[in-house]
């Protein structure tokens, strides 16, 4: 049994605590914007804010979130209105199939929050999502955007 | 024939899954005494392609899959041309390949692979759309007592042009679906599009960046049950005995099952439940002959090829044989190129619903046909008791189109466990280790220079798989695998873009136990690599510039010369690069598109390579959507260069080494390069966008690689040279 709260909602789900993060998100709380592409945290399609730090939920166990704000994809927007990265996601049309692209929104958006203007070093640095399509030259530029908005 | 139950089915479905993307709300009646068919909402049908709704919102039919590559808004802008509508107020949806069936194939082939979304169905996709305008105007024209002919069409009003009158297609369509189709429309000449040719937005972006898009990954049914499967890791094996009373204890576990004679699944009320379970059931395994196989035997069984007396035949001119022995100097080499998995970032999975009387499946799929075809097979029904839903994919590659193992997989679960419906997920361990890999192939090429360095012969000696001869055996020509010749044909989509006057390209046919699939680019990826990589040892033999060398061979094949020369003049070719900066080109022809690359790179301590930037080109012919097109062409090299700097499937007792992305890597951000596309589009025919650039991204790389440091390597990938991509 845990208690998690996620994108601010208090949700009690009968699991064994070492069961990962991810699978509680997706399969307790009916949150599928957090994906699986590993399960071994090379990938980061999995990406979620635990107090607004960017984490690999495939790998982390329920228990360690217990008593701590977790945010999907799903909580990023607030109150109807996209997030700034999210936005420029939309601006820059970055999505192509769009699988690995919460994982790397969230990815993104805990790297603005520490860096409000990174530069392409701290891009390289902190973004190490896998997108298969190959969206990385989209990314950049929205990441920028995003950054100026 | 759908039956009244099965729309009710649907129709409880869609209100639960109302963002399903690209749609699965599409559901037919079909005609009950008019002639009207009606899509879900009732809205009418105006041709197969077309729904105008009452309040002049577009639907427009897809029947090709949304894998990210942007064909869902590239085909609807096809339709959208013609029809005249409203673009802001269009969506799509999938028709279901049961209701394809049902209307004798009315929307034409799924199939989406082979870059042929755009370039197979441009046709009669815009006649779709330019008969629904007829149709449409005419009806507003009958309504008025007019001619047609005083009418037109623009952005979903319709103008009576000596009265002024106007009305719109929401207020026509009923009238215009009584209509009886005009047998012929014509089409708009290209010059008269407004369009097909501007980088108008994806119509998908949105529930991708909030979460809400569901992928297969994310389907949820009523009463819907999760499976965990394991497979033979060794193809051609079979579960020998498996110790289900183990596992069946354990939390949420509600069946263990066989799936065929190879594998095992474990069904359970969460999937990570069912993940669990597998994971402590204990399997033996009975691995076959091919339990003793390695990526060494491969290997040799290949070389041997390369020499053999035997070969198919794809193209051949003048005397080859002649010319080598003739020559003033003689280049030989031998490239190889290894089995890669597609790793889409969404594994493998479907969902299945199975009773005696129906079967039902969702699943994302490059061919909704294919895995109808499958979804037939699987259980036993004829296809009017069997229905495929599509869903958006995540990611396809080619893993996703001619295979649907998974849907066989589903479909025999579920057949298990009548009238629940099971959703099966692979693990990406899984979908690493059964996949349909890109084919292994070496080469073996023989060039021939006279005396005054002028290419007068070239032998290339393909050894190794075929890909149509274990998925499409009926596709061979006499033997012969024409795929497998992809970019070094004498014509056709995949032509050599050089004149040799004695020229001998043959294909010594060595099959593996390790099934190959078609794979972003297919056989010309390694073509690339060989005939491109090639030029360049025979520019170097001969002390020309490669430029040069190439141009002198390709007076007769302008279209490949002219992209060529494109990414030559952006890039600065023969003006100096930066310090400590290289370049190498190359330049196919490719799903009928003519590409080329120029790639910047810089060599540190011998081993690390940075690319600075590769300039791309290609001559698509057509190009409908230019935004989508640059991205594709960008996306295609972090595909591309993964596969040659990183990516290789190794065979060790008969099963694939490789279980995740710690041992199949894939490129990240810090490693792109700034790629700048050229689109330019020549008119005249239709290229393909989603593969073609990609097999140009290896073979400039390498010739970059060879400029900067005088190595030429000749296998893939570089990792194994102990070469990086910084």
């Amino acid at each position: 049994m845990a208690r998690l709260t996620i994108n601010g909602r208090s949700i009690e789900m009968n699991v064994d605590p070492g069961m990962p993060l991810l699978w509680a998100i997706r399969e307790q709380a009916g949150l599928t914007g957090t994906k699986y592409g590993c399960g071994i945290a090379q990938c980061g399609s999995c990406t979620v804010h635990i107090d607004g730090a960017a984490i690999r939920s495939c790998v982390m166990p329920v228990s360690a979130a217990v008593g701590k704000q977790v945010t999907t994809i799903e909580g990023l927007a607030s109150g109807g209105v996209l997030h700034k990265v999210q936005k420029a996601w939309v601006e820059y049309e970055v999505p192509q199939c769009g699988y690995c692209q919460t994982g790397m929104i969230m990815a993104v958006a805990a790297l603005l929050k520490d860096k409000p203007k990174p530069t392409d070093a701290d891009i390289d640095a902190t973004i190490t999502n896998i997108c298969r399509c190959g969206t990385f030259q989209q990314v950049r530029e929205a990441i920028h955007a995003a950054a100026k908005a | 024939m759908i039956t009244k139950a099965a729309r009710i089915d649907r129709r409880s479905f869609i209100i639960g899954t109302a963002t399903v993307g690209g749609g699965l709300a599409l559901g037919l009646n079909l005609p009950l005494g008019g002639s009207v068919v009606r899509a879900q909402d009732g809205s009418p049908e105006i041709t197969a392609w077309v729904v105008i709704r009452p309040d002049d919102t577009v639907v427009i039919r897809v029947a090709r899959s949304e894998m990210g590559q942007g064909t869902i808004t590239g085909l609807a802008q096809m339709v959208a041309e013609e029809l005249e509508c409203d673009w802001s107020k269009v969506s799509t949806e999938y028709p279901t390949p049961g209701q394809s069936v049902a209307r004798k194939r009315v929307w034409g082939d799924f199939s989406t692979g082979g870059s042929r979304g755009i370039r197979d169905s441009h046709q009669y996709v815009r006649e779709g759309g330019a008969t629904a305008r007829v149709m449409l105007v005419q009806a507003a024209a009958n309504a008025w007592g007019v001619p047609a002919s005083e009418c037109s069409a623009a952005n979903s009003v319709i103008t009576h042009r000596p009265s002024g009158r106007t009305t719109t297609y929401g207020k026509v369509a009923e009238a215009a679906a009584k209509l009886t189709p005009p047998a012929k429309v014509p089409l708009k000449d290209p010059k008269e599009w407004k369009l097909i040719g501007k980088p108008v937005k994806r119509l998908d972006t949105l529930p991708k960046v909030t979460g809400a898009q569901v992928y297969g990954f994310d389907l949820k049914l009523p009463g819907m049950l999760n499976a965990a499967i394991k497979d033979c890791p060794v193809f051609g094996g079979k579960v020998k005995s498996v110790e289900a009373a183990k596992v069946t204890a354990m939390p949420g576990v509600r069946h263990v099952v066989r799936v065929g004679d190879s594998a095992v699944a474990v069904v359970a009320d969460t999937w990570w439940q069912a993940k669990t379970a597998l994971d402590a059931l204990p399997v033996v395994w009975d691995e076959g002959p091919n339990a003793k196989v390695s990526s060494a035997a491969i290997a040799d069984m290949l070389k041997a090829g390369l020499d053999a007396d035997q070969a198919f035949v794809a193209n051949q001119n003048g005397d080859v044989k002649a010319a080598i022995a003739g020559a003033q100097k003689k280049v030989e080499a031998v490239y190889g190129y290894p089995f890669q998995n597609h790793a889409p970032m969404e594994p493998m999975n479907a969902t299945a619903k199975y009773t005696p009387d129906r079967c039902e499946v969702w699943v994302p799929t490059q061919n909704g046909e294919a895995a109808f075809a499958a979804t037939l097979a699987a259980s036993g029904l004829p296809a009017d008791k069997c229905e495929v839903y599509k869903i958006n994919l995540g990611g396809g590659f080619g893993r996703r189109g001619a295979f649907h193992d998974y849907v066989t997989q589903a479909v025999l679960i579920a057949k298990q466990i009548p009238g629940t419906p099971v959703k099966l997920l692979w693990t990406r361990e899984e979908d690493m280790l059964h996949g349909r890999y890109h084919p292994v192939m070496q080469c073996k090429l023989v060039g021939a220079l006279d005396a005054s360095n002028n290419l007068t012969g070239l032998h290339m000696r393909l050894s190794g798989q075929s890909i149509l001869s274990v998925v499409r055996p009926e596709a061979l020509q006499q033997g012969r695998d024409p795929l497998v010749f992809q970019g070094l044909n004498p014509g056709g989509d995949f032509a050599i873009g050089y004149t040799v006057p004695n020229l001998l390209i043959d294909h010594a046919m060595r099959n593996t136990h390790v099934p190959p699939g078609f794979w972003r680019g297919v056989n010309i990826n390694q073509n690339a690599i060989f005939l491109e990589c090639f030029m360049d040892e025979l520019a170097h033999a001969a002390g020309q510039d490669p430029l040069e060398f190439r141009r002198k061979l390709m007076a007769k094949h302008p279209k490949h010369l002219a992209v060529l020369n494109a990414v030559a003049d952006r890039a600065g070719w023969g003006k100096p690069a930066p310090p400590g900066v290289y370049r190498g080109l190359a330049q196919m022809h490719s799903f009928a598109s003519y590409v080329a690359g120029c790639a910047e790179i810089s060599v540190k301590d011998g081993n690390k390579v940075k690319i600075h930037r590769i300039v791309a080109a290609t001559d698509c012919g057509y190009a409908v959507n230019p935004a989508q097109i640059e991205r594709q062409i960008a996306g295609s090299f972090v595909y591309g260069l993964s596969a040659l700097f990183m990516e290789e499937c190794t065979v060790k007792d008969g099963h694939i080494e490789q279980t995740n992305f710690n041992t199949y890597d894939s490129m990240r951000i810090a490693q792109m390069p700034k790629v700048e596309s050229i689109v330019m589009p020549s008119g005249g025919f239709w290229g393909g966008v989603g593969e073609p650039t990609i097999c140009v991204a290896a073979p400039a790389v390498l010739n970059a690689f060879f400029a900067a440091t005088g190595k030429r390597i000749r296998t893939v990938p570089l990792k194994n040279h102990g070469i990086t991509l910084v």
